[in-house]
């Protein structure tokens, strides 16, 4: 029967064998590691009796913040995929000199470089950040959850499922060889027949819609679901930066799912989008695919800036300085990334009059960018400030993102691009405004909301470490890809002729061993942290006097999150309350309405990856029956009208008196 | 329910700071469907602005004004176009506490919606049949993928009709019941605003050349 070829092409479509990378010792290496370790979650998981509780706590949630949490732990995870990318290119590039090619084929290379962007893009940092949007965000502005909470729920699991996607090119089939954005004609069929792209655009489109949704979930939430007294210009400044994080993620996402369509049908169908004949434009690809990618960048590092906001005015004890400029600079950066997408090709050749447009508008960008430099600058002035590990990664990313900006500002000149384009220069720049800018904030955030999300705070000593090898790293690592992006050096090259130059990625390879010693701590830092659990314990809710709503309630939050709803009457309104003695109401709880756990979530996230993989395989009859039976699951998951229940009056009096009883043995 | 707006609270004075009674925000339901019909919008967005840039490139073959047949696709606009009154009517209906007036008129929507989408078949089918498919030109692949997104829109536009018909039917015009209906309501009236778009930018421009 599996002789006849028909059926084996009907059966597993274009998947074979041969697809297994079993002689390439790098991934089976990887395998074994992944599968030794996956065995050992499981038999640990079955060893605590953790499955029950796993589904119905964890992956059944809509709770924001386990969901937040749950984005959280997926990002790290990619984290540690992305940076073994890039670790291994730069070792690569260290020894691939005077004829040694390394110890990377270029094909290999080439899924690597491809890899690491997109893993630490679309699954390191935008779950991070989309997670720590989800756990603050609602406790910052006193609601209960989010506006929909079974979609947030399904909008983690697409994003998971997204990354499950590409994470299974790794064992079977390859990965795209395009370069992160796959431009056309390279990522067509004509170019690139193998899997490899159709894996990128898969995964993208299925975290995507996650993605999109869960951005339209956070605006109705902050627009919404505001404590009474919250005006928008009482909101916390992290509450705004996401907002406008938000609108941009659903100003933006769609035209990346309509961009990658476009490409979809092009390799497919057969149409003729971006192809080279039959009247098909890459250059179209490119802008639509810029049009998106730049406000991703902001996206990205919005919510960072909101962070830094937060953690600045706690740990220096004082109010943010000019929070109206703060949230119109936001504001107008949210705006103002949406026309500078053109730079990212001046190279084109679309005229003087458009690159210095789009050159001038570039520029303009730095603008409110500075004035937020400023203020976090003029808040720390005369304030008593608290060397933690946030405020650490905060001084941190404002020297090294003055200098990232700067660079960015010179690639913003079209002459100067023209020389910069696609060289090392701005690999560089683009590393040190994301990891100098984005990481830096998401550790500080990190660090800060931890006690909050566990009810203990981090260990400071592995913070400290994991701060110090990061930033020292970064510099080594990414200083000498300027001066050899001034000498000419281009990216994605994987073998080097000229030795002079090897000293340069010699020192670079150094610095990213820094950054792993520097994730090594973090990693530690967790561990230690949960050993020494009780002497870090938080017991007030309130560990770093801070000034906004998350820290009036207890940590962890109960379910609930708000006994009583607070009201506000100050941006700070923590602070406010505190200043001026509000005393935590102990009688007269009520009833608690709440969202009913489902499972419909995790379960169409995993029907697309199978309608994923049918599609990336060319197994139909896989794509076809995954597809009805998603439309069949959401179908029936709306005829399910009884989505709510109580949290008793009672329950509530207890857990809130569990709260007063520790809050007493503090004093 | 205390007066919280106050802010006229001075310093050292306690304000409320917390609601005794349990808070409900109003409904985001709205605004959250609002959002994702202008992220859909955005995709039409691209393919318009797609179709702008590579509607005229034929490549040595058919124009719209060799291919397009107006007087079917006036035809086809008015189903469009009358699905819409009648959604209306439904609503209408729906606000009277009408059940079975409601169904009756989501019905005729829905068959509206069909022998819309059959014709835009017909017409696509006519088209490959004289080799002028999303293969043959640029311009034919942005016009089948503008108009064919389209038409994917108003085929699960008419399968949620059907859902939510079975819905209404088994629990009647409950809240819940109400809201979806507004939700599909709007979906419904922003595919006949994009399709007004398809007509004016793809259609008539089209053959004006």
């Amino acid at each position: 029967m599996f002789s006849d070829p028909d059926l084996l092409k009907f059966i597993f479509g274009r998947l074979t064998l041969e697809a297994i990378p079993y002689h390439e010792p790098i991934l089976v290496a990887t395998f074994a590691a992944v599968v030794i370790g996956g065995i050992a979650l499981l038999g640990l998981i079955t060893y605590y009796r953790f499955w029950g509780a796993l589904w119905r706590d964890w992956l059944t949630s809509v709770d924001h913040k386990k969901i937040g949490i749950m984005y959280v732990i997926l990002a790290l995870v990619m984290l540690l995929r992305g940076f073994a990318d890039a670790i291994m290119m730069r070792l690569q590039q260290a020894i691939a000199f005077g004829g040694s090619e390394g110890y990377l084929p270029p094909h290999h290379y080439d899924q690597i470089f491809t890899a690491h962007g997109v893993i630490m893009i679309f699954f390191m940092a935008m779950p991070f950040v989309t997670g720590l949007m989800n756990f603050v965000v609602p406790l910052q502005i006193g609601a209960r959850d989010v506006s929909f909470p079974f979609l947030n729920n399904f909008s983690f699991w697409m994003t998971t499922a997204g990354a499950i996607i590409i994470m299974l090119s790794l064992f079977v089939g390859e990965f795209a060889r395009t370069g992160w954005l796959a431009y056309p004609p390279l990522s067509g069929a004509d170019y690139s027949p193998g899997v490899g792209v159709d894996y990128y655009i898969w995964g993208l489109q299925v975290a995507g819609i996650g993605t999109t949704l869960s951005g339209i979930n956070l605006i109705a939430t902050i627009v919404k679901m505001r404590a009474p007294g919250m005006t928008m210009m009482k909101m916390p400044v992290f509450t705004w930066t996401s907002l406008c994080t938000n609108v941009l993620i659903v100003a933006t996402f769609p035209v990346l799912t309509a961009t990658l369509a476009l490409l979809t049908l092009d390799r497919y169908a057969g149409t003729n989008f971006f192809t080279n004949d039959l009247g098909g434009d890459p250059m179209m690809y490119v802008n639509l695919i810029w049009i998106w990618g730049h406000p991703e960048v902001y996206i990205l590092v919005l919510p960072a800036f909101g962070i830094f906001s937060e953690v600045v005015a706690t740990f220096c004890g004082k109010r943010l300085f000019g929070y109206a400029s703060m949230v119109y600079a936001t504001v107008v950066i949210t705006i103002l990334s949406y026309i500078v997408w053109l730079h990212h090709f001046f190279t084109m050749g679309s005229g003087a009059s458009v690159n210095a447009f789009f050159g001038i508008t570039t520029m303009i960008i730095s603008i409110p960018t500075g004035a937020k430099m400023f203020n976090w600058l003029f808040t720390m002035y005369r304030g008593r400030i608290r060397y933690e590990v946030p405020m650490l990664w905060t001084v941190g990313f404002m020297v090294t993102f003055v200098i990232g900006g700067m660079t960015g500002v010179l690639l913003a000149v079209p002459p100067a691009d023209f020389v910069l384009h696609n060289s090392l220069f701005l690999i560089a720049h683009f590393h040190n405004v994301i990891i100098g800018g984005v990481v830096f904030g998401l550790m500080a955030g990190v660090y800060y909301w931890f006690p909050k999300a566990f009810g203990f705070r981090l260990d400071p000593f592995w913070g400290k470490m994991s701060f110090w090898f990061w930033l020292s790293g970064f510099y080594f690592a990414f200083m000498p890809l300027y001066v050899l992006g001034l000498m000419g050096v281009t990216r994605r090259v994987s073998q080097f002729e000229d030795p002079s130059l090897q000293i340069w990625f010699v020192i670079a390879a150094f610095g990213a061993f820094l950054i792993a010693l520097g994730i090594l701590s973090l990693l530690v830092q967790f561990v230690v942290s949960f050993i020494r659990r009780e002497e870090l314990r938080d017991t007030t809710g309130d560990p770093w006097d801070a000034r906004t709503l998350e820290w009036s309630t207890a940590s962890p939050p109960p379910d609930y999150n708000f006994a009583f709803t607070p009201v506000v009457h100050d941006q700070d309104s923590w602070w406010d309350m505190k200043k001026r003695g509000h005393s935590r109401p102990l009688a007269g709880f009520k009833p608690i309405h709440m969202p009913k756990n489902t499972g419909t979530g995790v379960i169409l996230g995993a029907l697309s990856v199978a309608f994923a993989f049918g599609m990336i395989w060319y197994i139909w009859w896989l794509a076809c029956l995954s597809f009805a039976a998603m439309v069949a699951i959401a179908i029936g998951h709306t005829f399910n009208y009884d989505r709510d229940f109580y949290i008793p009056a009672d329950v509530v009096t207890a857990t809130e008196g569990k709260r007063t009883e520790m809050l007493a043995s503090e004093v | 329910m205390t007066d919280f707006t106050d802010h006229s609270v001075r310093e050292g004075q306690a304000p409320t700071f917390y609601l005794k009674e349990e808070h409900h925000p109003e409904g985001s339901t709205m605004l959250g469907f609002w959002l994702y019909l202008m992220s859909d919008c955005l995709i039409f967005a691209v393919l318009f602005a797609t179709h702008g840039v590579l509607g005229r490139n034929y490549a040595a073959g058919p124009s719209p004004a060799d291919l397009f047949d107006l007087p079917l696709v006036a035809v086809n606009t008015s189903m469009l176009l009358f699905s819409s009154i009648t959604y209306g009517l439904a609503m209408l209906e729906m606000e009277k506490a009408n059940r079975n007036s409601t169904l009756a008129w989501m019905a005729v929507t829905a068959l509206f919606g069909i022998a819309f989408v059959g014709l835009e078949l017909y017409e696509f089918a006519h088209m490959i049949h004289e080799g002028a498919g999303p293969q043959r030109s640029a311009f034919l692949s942005s016009f089948f993928t503008l108009v064919g997104t389209h038409g994917l829109h108003v085929t699960s536009g008419i399968v949620w009709m059907f859902v939510l018909m079975a819905q209404v039917a088994k629990h009647g015009l409950i809240v819940e019941n109400k809201r979806r209906l507004m939700c599909l309501s709007m979906f419904w009236h922003f595919l006949d605003v994009v399709w007004i778009g398809v007509f004016s930018f793809v259609y008539l421009m089209g053959v004006l050349g």
